[in-house]
């Protein structure tokens, strides 16, 4: 149909409406490889800005770690770049059989299947594993990929207040006559930095008889003594029926994810998921450069151990410097400014001190809750955070925001 | 406030309130508002369906319907025998 002048104008007025509440997300070019330090281009056609990066999912430095690079060329040459099919036609190379292995064996499963994004995975776990009948119980919390995953499903939906026991375990009573019951979660919470308490999750669901899923993709790779995941910081490995996490995070930062589990609810997977079925295989490339993440991982957990240093520094750092940071231990530490043109101001005026932040308001967080999300890399060194630190400590003084009560921001910039 | 304007709102509380110091009273905006998310209306639907013996058709329970404590029971008076 033509793209008629009112159907312009309809949507040239909600862009502007958004314009106007300062919201609007305008994308920054970055002109180097991912790393601690960046170059950007922003606005566009402005000169480089070289700035320190503090909102990666980098967790581990390793997107663009030389051996990863040198084994992804490897992999192009010996496998090619693209396979042009799906899995199950002519997509699946001896290296995607492997990986599944190596993940296998890292997480502590029975089985792994890969998929194109975990954001893929968990668009298509549900609706293959459950149906009319059951019922899925999920964390208000959980990241929006499960969200959607969860609305494909035909099976039954309910939630429990974040983190809360009690309430989930009501929710469980409620629904004991469900033929399957699956209580969902993410491992690491995306947005708050806080973890699943996946001991107590793992008694309730042996209790109640249901099964129990994670999404750890800001987990992967560093939480846990090893870096297996939330299931190895809360001693339940071997316990979780089905997991999914992403390549796209610590694990190398290109693309990819997976379901990793109980091997029965893994081949209902490869039998049925929709996106496994219907989208392109990773690529060649791809599964060579995380093979080598998984060769590295493997090897020692120094990286994981910096950056758990790292995290302690910029958390203590930044409340020492009197901000308000959502509670928790994990490298997503999230400032919290509840008003979302105070959180947009505040990234731009970090920028403009060589920090990258991006401020995060409603609809990615509740209305009210608006925040600037940063994230602590390995690939950080002490001159970095300190360099930060110094810089977010200036732009909270220039906003009068340091050593303030939730109650007081809010008073003085509102909700 | 009648029985059923107390049920529904006690309920709200007890199911969706996080922080103590939030008081909703029965036109608080519960969806629009941030409260509730269309999400978790699920439940909602639900518990008015088992506590008052009615069924809602899906199409009447939007998020619009179920916005305020009192559009609820609006809802509700219309299915109840």
């Amino acid at each position: 149909m033509a793209f008629v002048k009112e159907q312009r104008d309809f949507y040239q007025n909600q862009l502007k409406e958004i314009e106007e509440t300062g919201t609007f997300k305008k994308e920054r070019f970055i002109h180097s490889p991912q790393d601690a330090d960046i170059e950007v281009e922003f606005p566009a056609g402005s000169s480089l800005k070289k700035v320190i990066n503090m909102c990666a999912n980098n967790y581990l430095g390793l997107s663009s770690h030389p051996e990863v690079v040198k084994a992804a060329h490897e992999g192009l040459d010996s496998r090619g770049y693209g396979m042009s099919s799906v899995r199950f036609i002519c997509g699946t190379q001896d290296i995607h059989d492997e990986l599944e292995k190596r993940v296998t064996e890292f997480l502590g499963t029975e089985d792994t299947i890969l998929f194109p994004s975990c954001m893929d995975a968990n668009a298509g776990v549900f609706e293959a594993i459950l149906s009319k009948g059951d019922v899925m119980i999920s964390d208000r919390l959980v990241h929006a990929s499960i969200i959607d995953g969860i609305r494909l499903c035909s099976a039954d939906h309910d939630t429990f207040k974040h983190s809360n026991m009690k309430h989930l375990e009501k929710k469980l009573q409620l629904h004991s006559d469900k033929k399957n019951k699956m209580v969902i979660t993410d491992g690491v919470f995306s947005m708050d930095g806080d973890t699943a308490k996946l001991d107590e999750m793992v008694e309730l669901c042996k209790k109640y008889n249901a099964m129990l899923f994670v999404d750890d993709s800001h987990a992967t790779g560093f939480i846990g003594k090893t870096g297996r995941g939330t299931h190895e910081k809360y001693g339940v490995v071997g316990d979780i029926d089905v997991f999914t996490t992403t390549f796209g995070k610590a694990l190398g930062g290109a693309s990819g994810g997976c379901v990793s589990g109980r091997k029965e609810l893994v081949e209902m997977c490869r039998q049925k998921a929709r996106p496994y079925l219907f989208s392109n295989t990773i690529s060649p490339v791809v599964v060579a450069g995380v093979l080598k993440v998984m060769d590295i991982l493997s090897k020692t957990t120094e990286r994981r151990d910096k950056l758990e240093e790292n995290t302690k520094y910029w958390r203590q750092g930044l409340t020492d410097a009197g901000f308000i940071l959502k509670e928790g231990d994990t490298p997503i530490v999230p400032i919290m400014l509840f008003n979302a043109k105070l959180a947009q101001d505040i990234s731009n005026d970090l920028y403009k001190e060589g920090i990258y932040a991006i401020g995060f308001f409603f609809p990615v967080v509740a209305k009210g809750q608006a925040r600037i999300r940063t994230q602590i890399s390995a690939a950080h060194d002490k001159h970095h955070l300190d360099r930060a630190l110094e810089a977010f400590t200036k732009v909270g003084k220039k906003y009068d925001i340091l050593g303030k009560s939730k109650k007081e921001v809010i008073e003085m910039y509102g909700l | 406030m009648d029985d059923m304007q107390k049920v529904v709102l006690d309920y709200v509380i007890e199911e969706y309130l996080e922080d103590e110091d939030e008081e909703i009273d029965v036109d608080t905006p519960l969806i629009s508002g941030g409260i509730v998310d269309s999400f978790s209306m699920v439940s909602l639907k639900r518990f008015l369906e088992n506590k008052y013996d009615i069924s809602i058709p899906d199409d009447k329970a939007t998020p619009e319907a179920f916005d305020t404590v009192n559009r609820i029971c609006d809802l509700v008076k219309e299915y109840v025998k």
